[in-house]
């Protein structure tokens, strides 16, 4: 058992945002807010860069679009809808308005993978990552907790081309507390959160990310010594971490937030299989829509993105026996 | 920096460039891939007034500051949008030649590669919301989205619409190139667009609608609506798709053609008699 936590000092990426966004607009006059009706921001708190915060209302289309058009225009909009209506709803807007023309819009997406637990399978975004990662050119982050959310929207702001931040719903735990000395967030460069070289264990996402440290501090007092790497930016991937994480060891446990199809697990994959060749275990939503009820915390539990499942993929690929605590019976053959 | 003033439009007879536009226009059907002929045909005094008349462009400084911005939604009419571009300058006439061939840049559908085409177009339903992020970044400026009339069936047009009347965009103008028809009949037979111009009032928009093949009402309709900060303008064209070649006209097998070199010199000539019969 590791430390609690974070219990010190929640937030929710959401309200850092929320907070960081208008004091960048002060200091840069290319940002802008888009907002899509999603009630985080206040109008008065803009006040101070009339006409650069604009609700577009519900209609993601649209806001892509005229993204798009600010962005050509040679500004820096900040673009805030859910993350299912961003990947799903406004996609071809994304892909054509803004991807194709590789401008430097900002998508910073709440209530990522199951976030929106009991409001159900119509909000959770379990493919964002697959989708928005095929796209040429785009930077896609998913910070593990507010305090790197914050770090990911202010040097998102410089990036030359497009990028999607994946948030979070609620308050999660600061991965400080479970991995202090991890070192600084940057885009682009996965964090060491443990080193071992027995098995390899990399996450994305706040809750995969605290599972994979518990996991890893399962398994030494089993004797077997787990990396764990937070890579948090799927795209540009850290290929060099991923590889260097993998070398030598039994193999790779991924876990995310996210359908196994196409998101993390598929990127470390992909890349392994180019540059590195090893065992890679998959920790994700098994190949179904949440079909009960609940909140993010039950709806992880339930379907096996659990620090036990995690414990349970590693010692299956060290030879170890089942410790896990799925209740996913498809786990055994992800 | 500041962009010099966009150079004056050469003296052009408005009438003679539509012409030598529906030649352009033709010989590329006759290239290796065909093209959209009819909605190309049908949006030419609307392209020609636009490029020669009514927008500040610079085809030396494609992406000068002080520019006014196109977005031709219909992104099938993208032989129009070339020929058009290259009449005035953007490119050489020359080129047009290479339209759909293997390494041209001259797709079939507008691409940015191509000097004076601001945004790539062609999945329909996109560019209202385009030219409302450009209205919105500068109000000094005009901009122009031209828009089929089948493509209003798709919804994310009516959101952009809403949104360019609620955030006050009148320095933006749509144009509906309406020539009633879309790939599988008349658009009345499809998802019926009637009563259209009531519609684009009811979301808040000022209408104007005229002859889309006439040069003269066409000035009067793309004129500034005045302040620049009231109310969006909807122009509805009424236009005829293949318009110039009778055996072409209001069909909707116009939609798209590929002409063989006999075909085209043939539809060359018929254009060349229709011109004689309408020059003075």
């Amino acid at each position: 058992m590791t430390a609690a936590p974070g219990t010190a000092r929640p937030r929710s990426a959401r309200e850092v945002y929320r907070d960081l966004l208008p004091e960048l607009m002060r200091a840069d006059h290319r940002l802008f807010c888009l907002d899509s009706d999603t009630g985080l921001f206040e109008a008065a708190a803009f006040a101070e860069v009339p006409g650069r915060y604009l609700n577009l209302g519900i209609a993601e289309h649209n806001l892509m679009g005229t993204a798009a058009g600010l962005a050509a225009s040679g500004n820096v909009p900040f673009v805030t809808t859910m993350a299912t209506f961003a990947a799903t709803r406004a996609l071809e807007a994304i892909k054509i308005d803004i991807a194709y023309n590789a401008l430097p819009v900002r998508i910073v997406a709440t209530h990522g993978g199951l976030a929106a637990g009991h409001l159900g399978p119509t909000h959770h975004a379990l493919e964002d990552l697959a989708v928005m990662r095929a796209l040429p050119g785009f930077t896609v982050v998913v910070p593990g907790d507010a305090g790197q959310a914050g770090e990911a929207v202010r040097q998102c702001a410089a990036l030359p081309g497009p990028a999607y931040v994946r948030l979070g719903r609620s308050a999660t735990p600061d991965l400080d507390g479970a991995a202090p000395g991890a070192g600084p967030f940057e885009i682009g460069r996965a964090q060491w959160l443990r080193r071992g070289g027995d098995v390899a264990i990399v996450a994305c996402g706040p809750h995969p990310v605290l599972a994979a440290v518990r996991a890893a501090d399962r398994l030494a007092e089993r004797g077997v010594r787990a990396s764990v790497l937070n890579l948090h930016t799927l795209r540009p991937l850290d290929v060099a971490a991923v590889v260097a994480a993998a070398e030598g060891t039994a193999g790779v446990v991924t876990v995310e937030e996210h359908w196994r199809s196409g998101g993390l697990g598929g990127a470390v994959a992909e890349t392994l299989a180019e540059h590195a060749p090893a065992r890679v275990a998959r920790v994700g939503m098994p190949d179904t829509f949440a079909e009960r009820a609940g909140g993010q915390e039950y709806l992880l539990d339930r379907y096996g993105i659990t620090t036990g499942a995690v414990v349970a993929a590693a010692l299956n690929l060290t030879g170890g026996t089942h410790g896990g605590g799925t209740h996913d019976p498809d786990l055994s053959r992800v | 920096m500041g962009a010099a003033a966009p150079a004056d439009p050469p003296e052009a007879d408005l009438p003679t460039v539509a012409h030598r536009v529906r030649e352009h226009i033709v010989r590329m059907c006759a290239g290796p891939e065909g093209g959209h002929l009819g909605g190309s045909m049908s949006l030419v005094e609307i392209l020609t007034l636009l490029y020669f008349e009514v927008m500040r462009v610079d085809p030396r400084r494609p992406a000068a500051l002080d520019r006014d911005i196109f977005i031709l939604s219909k992104g099938h009419g993208a032989m129009c949008l070339y020929a058009v571009l290259a009449e005035r300058g953007f490119f050489p006439v020359a080129e047009l030649a290479e339209y759909s061939r293997p390494g041209s840049r001259l797709m079939g559908h507008p691409v940015r590669a191509v000097p004076g085409v601001e945004m790539p177009t062609g999945s329909l339903g996109h560019g209202l919301a385009l030219a409302n992020g450009f209205a919105v970044a500068d109000r000094g400026r005009r901009c122009f989205a031209v828009l089929g009339d089948g493509e209003l069936q798709e919804g994310a047009v009516w959101e952009a619409a809403m949104a360019s009347a609620a955030l006050g965009l009148g320095n933006l103008t749509a144009v509906v190139d309406r020539n009633r028809l879309q790939i599988t009949g008349p658009t009345e037979d499809a998802i019926g667009l009637e009563p259209l111009a009531d519609r684009w009032r009811s979301f808040g928009w000022t209408v104007r609608e005229v002859d889309g093949h006439d040069f003269g009402a066409l000035r009067e309709a793309l004129a500034p609506n005045g302040t620049g900060a009231g109310p969006p303008v909807a122009v509805i064209a009424r236009t005829v798709k293949g318009r110039g070649l009778p055996s072409l006209e209001a069909e909707t097998r116009s939609h798209y053609a590929r002409l063989s070199g006999r075909q085209a010199e043939r539809s060359l000539a018929v254009l060349q008699a229709r011109r004689r019969r309408a020059g003075s």
